[in-house]
């Protein structure tokens, strides 16, 4: 990886206090792909996982595979027609959980976008995503939330948007 | 435009092999850590992979992970010591092949106890490799200042010659 323009912040948010979600808008289509990196946890402990939703998005687009182990159980899971990207594992109410998205090619006008995602906690296990948002538009804004808002996103949660240029 | 993603600095094995691969004194005015490494380990340990460990400011972090050793069903384990990567094959395994780990640590410098994520690869043309996903925690509201990767049953087994690491600071501003 070359260093300095090729991996560029875009936008960065630490939440000063819980809120219901992220968003990051207006992304320009200068870049190859995308990076989003999250240090995140919830209000309400259990049963929620980070969720994106793309370019304001809300009906049932997207779809994705876990593989995940939590510590003791490997296991795989998927589903169709959800209406956001679901990054790995529950997270729990502290600020432990990461979570990597990769979005490739996301400015292009002709495929549909796919994501690959990494999420950890120790507390719940790890997990590695492969998602599909079925919309060839290209990607200008990007929602974050515990589950399109079941609970709210612990204070102090970081996120930040890297741009990667091929050239 | 502003340099964003640097490289802290690299290890390079020679001849002779190293007992560990560490990073020291690493200054807290980035935002993540980025650690990429190609190893090889000079001992046998039953598998296509030699465990290595992962320390953060030479203490353990707790841990799960997800394994596939090339057949059977994936696995899931748990430990509260030594940070195992999956991403160094062993003297065993195919020669001249080197593993993969990739390591990610966001907010290093945060007062909170710090989330890390790994990836480690070792393929082997042979039947049995081996790749795992794991989730780290280092406990505890210091910076990370140091991280080492070292061989089981150093410094009798060592990382080969021709291992590299790499480490690089990712600012978000």
């Amino acid at each position: 990886m070359a260093a300095g323009s090729t991996y560029t912040p875009i936008a960065t948010n630490t939440l000063s206090s819980a809120a219901s979600s992220v968003t990051f808008s207006s992304i320009s289509g200068a870049y190859t792909d995308l990076v989003v990196v999250c240090n995140a946890g919830v209000t309400a402990s259990g049963g929620y996982t980070l969720a994106m939703q793309l370019n304001g998005d809300t009906g049932n687009n997207y779809s994705g595979t876990r593989l995940s182990g939590n510590g003791t159980t490997a296991a795989s899971y998927r589903a169709s027609n959800l209406n956001y990207y679901f990054a790995g594992l529950n997270m729990p109410d502290t600020l432990t959980t990461n979570v990597i998205f990769h979005l490739m090619n996301y400015s292009n006008t002709t495929t549909y976008k796919t994501a690959l995602i990494r999420m950890n906690d120790v507390g719940v296990g790890t997990a590695a995503m492969a998602c599909l948002w079925r919309n060839t538009a290209a990607i200008t804004s990007i929602n974050l939330s515990a589950e399109v808002g079941a609970t709210t996103l612990l204070a102090g949660s970081t996120f930040t948007l890297y741009g990667i240029a091929a050239a | 435009m502003a340099n964003t993603y640097t490289l802290i600095a690299s290890v390079t094995v020679g001849s002779g092999g190293v007992a560990s691969i560490g990073f020291t004194s690493i200054p807290a005015t980035y935002t993540d850590l980025q650690l990429f490494a190609s190893l090889r380990a000079d001992g046998t340990f039953g598998n296509a992979w030699y465990d290595s460990y992962v320390t953060f400011n030479s203490a353990n972090l707790s841990w799960r992970d997800i394994i596939g050793l090339g057949s059977g069903t994936p696995s899931s384990r748990n430990d509260t010591t030594n940070f195992v990567t999956l991403g160094v094959p062993s003297s065993g395994a195919t020669a001249s092949t080197f593993g993969n780990v990739a390591l990610y640590v966001p907010n290093y410098t945060s007062s909170s106890n710090k989330s890390a994520s790994m990836d480690g690869v070792s393929e082997n043309n042979a039947t049995a490799a081996g790749m795992g996903l794991h989730a780290g925690l280092y406990s505890s509201s210091s910076a990370v200042s140091s991280i080492t990767i070292t061989p089981y049953n150093s410094p009798t087994v060592k990382f080969a010659q021709y291992s590299t690491a790499y480490l690089y600071g990712i600012k978000n501003s």
